[in-house]
């Protein structure tokens, strides 16, 4: 089924509790990726409805946060799980916080958008940064949810590499906004709030990079976290040499 | 096991992980090991380093029992079963035919699956090692031997004021620690344990794995054990066998996380090998 061979424990329960796991994490990660979504779009066309509906969500997030925690320490507890379960496992429960990470932040677009919306006002400046930072990090979610649902670590270091560029883009949407706020100081709470949802999206590049480190170490039990990425594929490159 | 030579070929794995020892308290070269036509060991190489508390894991049948019966040559009462290669205890050879077994297991000292006190008094079980060894000259030097020996097992309290009551009255925990009295009690630089507890308790066995603990400041310890986390608690590395080969050696913590060879892998996370 899998690199990891979930399935082949001698244990059939042991089997379908770990796969659980996994399709569980994968729910949540889905919900947090519509949650992004909609909040990047309830911006866009200052849709309040959809801001308040991504506000709602949140409860949803934390709350499977909470059971798939629960369900990893029940599993710590009742199977001792080894090597590569005992790796899933641990990675689950740092997934399950970058998730909701990244729901809380979702959440902070949300309440600049209805801000936003409540401000009125015709200016568009900024938007375009915006669109174009949100597309690329709502890409990273989805490589990063795509590297773990099939333990793939070329994807998942795709996102690490590209966290880099969401990185330099997030610094020149900075410069763009200030830019326009000394262009036109009456715009300066416009932009301020723009500012604020172009930091969360770099936030949340900074957490689908966590996933992918994660992804990395369960495949390869290899510890990439406050690596260079230089040093990430040597350490991978020795990783494949020595099998 | 029953192999033929011709699965011999086949079956050849080598060994990953670290198998030498900067300080090695034995070497063992070349080791195979047959009973009659079966041979249950093949060409093991390995370092049990000095004070080190090395684990022994694997199937059933895989010869990790046989191994660590070589090291002290329990292997020679078995009269089908031959043994070549080189096991070196310090300097000492300890494969030579010209060795003395009753020197060497002195040296070499060994702790059984179930517990076996001699149907003598608790402190003549922990006696018997030093007078035919002729260890103490005198009653009161003996009494110390008994004494630091029980101490060191954990065991004094709780039979100091019965010392002279048979070996067997004990429960099964103290029983066990009783014949690790005895075993330390002559002083060996090297304890072989075969499951040792696999008769015991939760609460007796805690109390073992925290002796081997205490016990591998002085002494060379080699355990064989069906329970993995034994394995992960008390030693510093496990040697993971399979068919009679030694797989992967490594750091206990290395093992137990991301073990290098897939077989060992799928032995410690009960998926099918």
């Amino acid at each position: 089924m899998d690199k990891l061979h979930l399935d082949q424990h001698i244990s059939h329960q042991f089997n379908e509790d770990l796969e659980h796991l996994r399709t569980k994490l994968l729910e949540m990660g889905g919900l947090v990726e519509d949650q992004l979504k909609d909040a990047i779009k309830a911006v866009e066309t200052a849709d309040g409805g959809l801001a308040e509906k991504v506000i709602e969500t949140e409860d949803e997030v934390d709350r499977r946060e909470m059971a798939l925690d629960h369900e990893s320490i029940s599993l710590l507890a009742r199977r001792q799980p080894a090597a590569s379960d005992l790796r899933l496992v641990m990675m689950v429960t740092k997934a399950t916080r970058d998730l909701e990470r990244m729901g809380d932040e979702a959440n902070k677009i949300a309440k600049m958008a209805i801000a936003l919306n409540n401000e009125g006002g015709e200016s568009a400046r900024g938007y375009v940064e915006l669109r174009h930072l949100a597309r690329n990090v709502i890409r990273l979610v989805s490589i990063a949810l795509d590297a773990f649902a099939r333990f793939d670590v070329e994807s998942a270091m795709k996102v690490v590499r590209e966290d880099k560029n969401i990185d330099t883009e997030y610094r020149s949407a900075v410069r763009e906004m200030i830019t326009y706020m000394m262009e036109d100081p009456r715009a300066i709470s416009r932009v301020m709030n723009i500012m604020w949802a172009l930091r969360a999206l770099e936030r949340i590049g900074d957490h689908a990079r966590n996933i992918a480190e994660q992804v990395i170490y369960l495949v390869h039990g290899t510890d990439v976290r406050h690596t260079s990425i230089g040093d990430i594929e040597k350490k991978l490159q020795e990783k494949l040499e020595a099998h | 096991m029953n192999l033929s030579p011709d699965d011999r070929a086949e079956l050849k794995y080598k060994t990953v992980g670290e198998k030498f020892s900067e300080t090695p308290k034995l070497k063992i070269r070349g080791l195979n090991v047959s009973y009659a036509e079966k041979q249950a060991i093949f060409d093991v190489n390995l370092d049990i380093g000095s004070n080190e508390v090395i684990a022994m894991i694997g199937p059933s049948g895989c010869g990790k029992s046989t191994f660590l019966r070589c090291i002290n040559r329990m292997n020679d009462t078995v009269d089908s079963c031959r043994v070549e290669g080189s096991i070196q205890l310090d300097d000492m050879e300890i494969c030579d035919d010209k060795v003395d077994v009753v020197p060497l297991r002195a040296r070499v000292g060994m702790v059984f699956q179930k517990p076996n006190p001699f149907p003598k008094s608790i402190y003549d079980n922990v006696a018997y090692g030093p007078r035919i060894h002729g260890l103490a000259s005198r009653r009161s030097e003996l009494d110390g031997l008994v004494e630091t020996s029980l101490r060191r097992a954990g065991l004094w309290d709780e039979v100091k004021d019965r010392l002279l009551q048979p070996g067997t009255s004990l429960s099964g925990g103290q029983q066990q620690r009783l014949c690790i009295a005895r075993t330390i009690a002559v002083s060996p630089e090297v304890i072989l344990m075969d499951e040792p507890c696999s008769s015991l308790d939760p609460i007796a066995t805690a109390k073992i794995e925290e002796l081997i603990a205490e016990l591998s400041e002085n002494f060379t310890i080699a355990i064989v054990t069906h329970s993995m986390q034994q394995a992960a608690r008390v030693s510093r590395r496990t040697a993971y066998f399979h068919l009679g080969q030694l797989i992967e050696v490594n750091d206990t913590q290395h093992v137990f996380t991301n073990p290098d060879h897939q077989l060992t892998e799928a032995y410690i996370t009960g998926r099918f090998g």
